[in-house]
Order: structure tokens, then sequence, then C-alpha cells
């Protein structure tokens, strides 16, 4: 069975990251499993861990009372959920759903944020893989704003 | 003996023989000649529509088989709210085929990666249907579909057959979605990162709305494929579609007879440029 750190220099997120930066990791990290339906984050709830997804599918949803959730976005292999343990004050904007039985690596948030402080060097270097990722949802989510199907 | 070379500007007499609701505001019509034969045709091609007493559109073909063309039209606006109204029994003018087409004998021995948004699955369709058809001699193919929404998605029924088929590799994304939807959500350019397909060995063609192609075309290039490899399907306002009234004009080309399928490489620059 691999153990935790093989299992996190194998994820996308951590893809060529220096073995002493994924052993740093590996004390904030846990496996974990969710089957279909199963919720990995409230919105508004304590950001306190996120999730790297090893394999299955997660839907991001937001609430709207009175009417069915709004599935604004789909994650899978290789992909991370959750942001706001990054940001104060440190709570969900949204719900994740395992949309099919997922296995992912959580990792306790508090305490990557602490080994982000104390070393900079490993701050810096978690900071680099977050920030494109950030990036690069932000530009999705302009795409999907402009809604390029509806109408003309 | 003089052969009498048909009028380009002249539409010709076709007569819809079925007709099919889609979604809400988008119908096919399968279209035959009243009088002499189906022509030739392409994938990417497409026909000047003419909705009598109203006007012409460009419409690109969806399919044909030996009884007519088939057009996949969505109404938004007076010609195309005429057309898409019409029933089994209505005449229309039809004038072409007109324009460039998909790459699909080109793209023999390569993978081929298709790429479609909303509508655009409609002229993509007959470029899949060729590759299908000949399945043995492309590598890897590859289809990535974007809609607004599930209910959104054309040709479901022709989805699910080429997912079927022997080895392709379908994968949808819809804009928004509730939570009976299994599927992807976001963008269909996210789409593209996880496909596996060699970029180097690839062809790409791609067809929706100006944006969209726009960032898949990039998405394309991010992930390897060469700018002269991803082959893009223009739409702008057309009048005669052969080139002589400039209605259709991209820059230096016209889109109806350099176009409507271009390739990247040679309208990148131009596609960021508001007045074109
Ligand atoms: C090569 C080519 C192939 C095409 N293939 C198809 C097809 O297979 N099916 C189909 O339904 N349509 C297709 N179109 C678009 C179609 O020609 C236009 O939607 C139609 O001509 C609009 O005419 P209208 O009188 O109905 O609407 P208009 O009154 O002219 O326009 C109504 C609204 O639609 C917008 N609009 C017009 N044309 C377009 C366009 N091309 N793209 C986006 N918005 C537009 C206008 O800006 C306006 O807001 C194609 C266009 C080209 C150039
Ligand atoms: S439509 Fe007249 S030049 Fe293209």
């Amino acid at each position: 069975m691999k153990d935790l750190e093989q299992i996190l220099q194998s994820h996308a997120f951590l893809g060529g990251c220096e073995p002493e930066y994924v052993q740093l990791l590996v004390g904030c990290a846990r496996n974990l499993r969710f089957d279909a339906g199963e919720y990995l984050l409230r919105e508004g709830a304590a950001a306190d861990e996120f999730y790297l997804i090893r394999h299955g599918k997660v839907a991001l949803e937001i609430n709207v009372p009175g009417k069915a959730p709004i599935v604004f976005s789909t994650l899978g292999e290789g992909e991370i959920v959750g942001a706001s343990w990054l940001v104060p004050p440190y709570r969900w904007t949204f719900d994740a759903r395992a949309v099919e039985l997922t296995r992912a690596i959580g990792i306790d948030a508090a305490c990557l944020r602490r080994k982000c402080d104390a070393d900079s060097g490993f701050g810096y270097a978690m900071m680099k893989r977050f920030v494109p990722i950030l990036s690069q949802r932000l530009h999705a989510t302009r795409l999907q704003l402009l809604d390029v199907y509806g109408k003309p | 003996m003089t052969v009498a070379v048909a009028d380009p500007m002249l539409p010709q007499r076709y007569r819809v023989t079925h007709a099919q609701r889609l979604l809400d505001d988008t119908v096919s019509l399968r279209l035959t000649p009243q009088d002499g034969e189906l022509p030739s045709w392409q994938p990417g091609q497409f026909n000047m529509l003419y909705a009598f007493g109203v006007g012409e559109s460009a419409i690109s073909i969806s399919g044909a088989d030996d009884n007519g063309f088939e057009h996949t039209v969505r109404a938004v606006g007076a010609v195309s709210r005429a057309i898409a109204a019409l029933q089994v029994g209505d005449s229309i003018g039809l004038r072409g085929p007109f324009g460039s087409a998909w790459p699909v004998t080109a793209a023999e021995g390569a993978d081929v990666v298709f790429v479609a948004g909303g509508l655009g699955l409609a002229p993509l369709r007959p470029a899949i249907e060729a590759v299908l058809q000949q399945r043995e001699r492309y590598g890897r193919v590859v289809l990535r579909v974007g809609a607004r929404r599930p209910q959104d998605l054309l040709f479901p029924e022709a989805l699910e057959r080429w997912r079927l088929a022997r080895d392709v590799d379908i994968d949808v994304s819809v804009d928004h979605a509730d939570t009976q939807w299994r599927g992807h959500v976001g963008v269909v350019t996210t789409l593209i990162a996880g496909a596996r397909f060699d970029p180097h060995e690839s062809i790409a063609m791609v067809c929706g709305p100006d944006v969209m192609m726009r960032f898949c075309a990039r998405s394309l290039h991010d992930e390897g494929v060469a700018d002269d490899r991803i082959y893009l399907s223009m739409e702008r306002n057309m009048k005669c579609a052969i080139g002589l009234c400039g209605h259709c004009q991209f820059g230096p080309s016209f889109i109806c007879k350099d176009g409507p399928v271009m390739r990247y490489d040679t309208i990148a620059d131009r596609l960021n440029v508001r007045e074109l």
C-alpha cells in the first residue's frame, strides 16, 4: 500500500515539489474517502481542512433558498477543493459534495498555515502552487459569467 | 456544347421533408431538392437558406443523406425565426454549398480533437461522423462539448451513439446545472487539459461562439498543439456568400470563401481585434 508521502508526491498539485516540502505537508495530511452524496464541506463552516482529490468527482454548489442547489463547478482527479482556508475569516463560501465515490487527501489548514508562517520558503512554494490554480479558476468563472451560449 | 452553370446567386427550390424541434429555439430541418440532385458538399460548408419574403441566412450543413441536407437552426432574428418555423411540406430557397471544409482527410494518421460549444456541435457533426466512419484511419479521437445547461445539449442521441462507438473519448461540460446532473460543470476549456491526445500529432477542430473558440484555441496551444493544426469555424454576417460584396470581411479575408473553417495561425492576431 502506498504511504501518504508517496500519494502526496504523485498528486498533480505537488508535481515536482521538493521532497522536504512534501514531508512537511505529510504532517498535516490524512487519507479520506467520501461516498457519493456525502459533503466534504459546507458553506459557512470553518475552513479548517481542504482536499486534494485523488480520484472521483466533487460538485461545488450554492444553496438557493426555496430552490434546488446550483452546481457551478465540478472538480476531479488531481484538483484541489477549497481555498477559503487561505484567507481570514477562514469560512467556506460554498458546499462541496462528492458526486461519486471520491478519495482525497485532507490537509489540516491550521497546521499548514503554521508551517507556512514558520518556513517562508515552504510558504512561498505552496503559494506558487495555489495562485495559478486560483487565477485559472477566476478566469474560468469569468468565461462562465459571459454566458457565451445564451441568446445573442 | 454549352453547359449551363448554375448561377450561385440564384436560390434553388427545396422542400422541408423532415422537421424536428431540438430545443426551445432550435430545430433541425431536412431539405430536399424539388428538382435535380443534391449538390456535392463537404463537412464544414454552409448553405444560404432563403425564407421566401423574409431574407437569407448562412446556415452550416449539419448532416446529409441521399434525400437532402440537414440544417440545424437557432431562431435569433427575423430570418432564422422564419426558417425555424417552417413545417414539413413548406418550400425554401437554397444556394450552396459554399466555403471551406474541416480537414477530415488531412487529419488521417493524426489524433483528432473536436471541441464544440452550444450550436457549434451542428457544423462539427458531419466531420465527427466522417472520422468515425473511417475510425481506423485516425489515432485517438477526443470530443469535448460545452453547453449552457444539461437540457441545452444538442444531439444527445448522437452523443450516446458516439460514446458507444469504438475508442472515442467524449466529455461534456455545462456552465450551470442542478444536482441531478452527474457530468462536469465549468467551461469547456477546462476539459481540454485532462484529455489524452498527443499534442504534437493532433489536429483540432473547434466550433462555437467566438469567445469560446478563442479560449479553446489558447488552451489547445497551451497543451502544445501547433497553431497551424487548430481549425476554427468563423461566423460573420453574410450576403452574397461568393466573395463579392465584402459583408463578411475579416481583415484581409472573406469568411464566405476563405472560411468559414480557418486555420488558427492565419487568424489568431485578428480574433482579438474588436472592430472585426
Ligand atoms: C458560415 C456561417 C454558418 C452559420 N451556421 C449556422 C447554423 O448552422 N445554425 C444557425 O442557427 N445559425 C448559423 N449561422 C448564424 C446565422 O447565419 C445567423 O444567426 C442568422 O443569419 C441571423 O439572421 P436573423 O435575421 O435571424 O437575425 P438578425 O436579426 O440578423 O440577428 C439577430 C440577433 O442575432 C445576432 N446574430 C446574428 N448573426 C449571428 C451569428 N452568426 N452569431 C451570433 N449572433 C448572431 C445579432 O447580432 C442579433 O443580436 C451561421 C453563420 C455563418 C456566417
Ligand atoms: S458574403 Fe459577400 S463577400 Fe462574403
